[in-house]
């Protein structure tokens, strides 16, 4: 379902982020990426969901080719995918029940299905009784929840999460793993970079190693190695 | 579609309350801006008052010799109405100006006394050229030196009032070009200062652009609320603007009469309402809508 064909990502000043990076991930799979930061997590995550092109090599979504959409064609591309963020990446002006709801209306489904489903997966994170707060009046691991509930209620192919517990204490870090195994279970693939040791180790899936820019290990039930 | 329309609209009044001060002291940006803008089109229908007043009392009087016919006068009116310098042509006979002269001193005895002891109607006939522009009265004036207006010309008032007549041509001039810089300047500012204020207010929104394009909402569907929040900007500022307007032209105009008669901005206001609004509203909605659009498309490249 997502394909990487020999990527290589080149920045403008000459720094290689990606370098002929190849990997396939199947539908339903719980990828991990790990490395070191700047090891090129994020870049893979931003060539997913066409924020960058990469230099050379393709990118394969089901059956978008990524780097050949245009900037028109990425809104409804990215409908498909779920994506959170280390900084949560909240709407800080809408409430927890409109940031949930926004990922609906863009997708310009109907009011009455939105006023169903935006509750329902609220609560499925835990935070129905804080649907009508602004992100500024939550916690951090709450704003995560959040960001989950968006990424998630569109019932996206692929959920992709990047670094989504940097800013998380032990307990909140363990309670949004919880939530994107579920979220696996559930049947969506999940891709999570990260730069957690005991995240990956506990996991148990398919980890995937970058280290400056090259893929140098993939296996499938995989651990943590890098020091 | 209608859904999404109606969601932009939402969001838009959304945004615009949820921003609080930021629109409150957009508005009172705007606000200053349109009142600059109100009051150059007020100033440009005071000066053009200025100057149609100070035109209108420029003109030149030719005085015939008493022993000149009425017929060679009218034919002199004639030819000087062939001339495209000149507007008008205004024949006062000797016995209308005398009639006038008695209508002017009607009070005072002596010049009464004096008049009816005369014989003969020591007044002369004239003509009153106007001149469309004052700069023509030069031409004119050098049409009626010409040798043979000699013998029947008495005097030209062209000659006495030249300076002055030069005089009120620059400052009428004046009026005009420091106008039309004032207006270009002060729109100029007026616009650019709207601008600014609202690309700032939508810098500040930046990120938020950012995630709603990975969220996927379309460039549309980001816009939209930023261009509503724009219109609103623009009505309440317009209608601010204007109630800042009504007081002030009551206040000023006595004065603007007193000083220019011509001028009657209470009654200009009174008959241009909708059309002063108009234009108002149109400046103001427009450059909150240009700005806003102008403003998102730098970051709707995500």
């Amino acid at each position: 379902m997502i394909v990487f064909q020999n990527v290589t990502k080149t920045y403008n000043h000459g720094t290689v982020a990606l370098e002929k990076v190849s990997f396939k991930i199947q539908q339903n799979e719980f990828v991990s990426i790990v490395g070191r930061s700047g090891a090129g997590k994020s870049t893979i995550i931003k060539l997913l969901i066409g924020e960058e092109k990469p230099t050379k090599g393709k990118v394969f979504f089901g059956s978008y080719e990524v780097d050949k959409l245009k900037s028109s064609q990425l809104p409804e591309f990215r409908r498909h995918i779920g994506v959170i963020f280390q900084d949560f990446r909240l709407l800080a002006k809408k409430t927890a029940f409109e940031n949930v709801a926004f990922a609906l209306e863009v997708a310009g489904r109907p009011q009455q299905e939105i006023l169903e489903l935006a509750p329902q997966v609220l609560e499925m994170v835990g935070l129905k009784d804080k649907m009508h707060n602004f992100p500024a009046e939550l916690s951090g691991g709450e704003k995560q929840r959040v960001a989950i509930a968006r990424a998630m209620i569109n019932r996206p192919d692929v959920l992709i999460a990047d670094e989504p517990t940097g800013n998380l204490d032990p307990f909140n870090t363990w309670e949004v793993i919880k939530l994107l195994t579920k979220i696996s279970e559930l049947g969506s693939t999940v891709l999570l970079a990260t730069h957690d040791k005991e995240i990956v180790n506990t996991l148990g899936q398919r980890v995937i190693t970058l280290e400056n820019g090259r893929l140098v290990k993939d296996e499938a039930n995989g651990k943590f190695l890098i020091g | 579609m209608f859904v999404k329309i109606l969601r932009i609209i939402k969001y838009g009044f959304n945004n615009f309350f949820r921003n609080g001060w930021l629109s409150v002291s957009t508005i009172g940006i705007m606000v200053l801006a349109l009142v600059v803008f109100e009051s150059l089109i007020l100033f440009n229908i005071i000066a053009n008052g200025a100057v149609e007043s100070l035109q209108n009392k420029i003109d030149i009087s030719v005085y015939f010799k008493s022993n000149v016919a009425e017929d060679s006068i009218l034919n002199i009116k004639r030819s000087l109405e062939g001339l495209t310098e000149v507007e008008t042509v205004h024949y006062v006979s000797r016995d209308e100006a005398l009639a006038e002269f008695r209508e002017r001193h009607e009070g005072d005895e002596v010049i009464m006394q004096t008049l009816d002891q005369l014989d003969e109607n020591p007044l002369l006939a004239s003509l009153n050229v106007k001149a469309g522009d004052p700069r023509h009265y030069d031409t004119i004036a050098a049409y009626l030196d010409k040798p043979i207006f000699e013998n029947v010309i008495e005097k030209a008032t062209y000659a006495q009032n030249h300076i002055v007549i030069d005089r009120l041509i620059s400052l009428v001039d004046t009026i005009q070009n420091g106008g039309a810089i004032l207006t270009f300047f002060l729109s100029f500012l007026a616009v650019m200062i709207t601008f600014n204020t609202i690309r700032l207010a939508i810098f500040s929104n930046r990120e938020q652009i950012g995630i709603m394009r990975f969220v996927g909402a379309s460039n549309n569907f980001i816009r939209g609320p930023y261009v509503i929040e724009g219109v609103v900007y623009g009505v309440i500022a317009t209608v601010v603007a204007f109630l800042i307007l009504i007081p002030f032209i009551n206040f000023l105009s006595p004065y603007i009469s007193n000083f220019i008669p011509e001028v009657d901005m209470r009654e200009y206001f009174a008959n241009n309402t909708m059309r002063l609004f108009l234009y108002q509203a149109f400046f103001g909605i427009g450059l909150g809508i240009l700005s806003s659009v102008v403003a998102v498309r730098k970051y709707l490249n995500v």
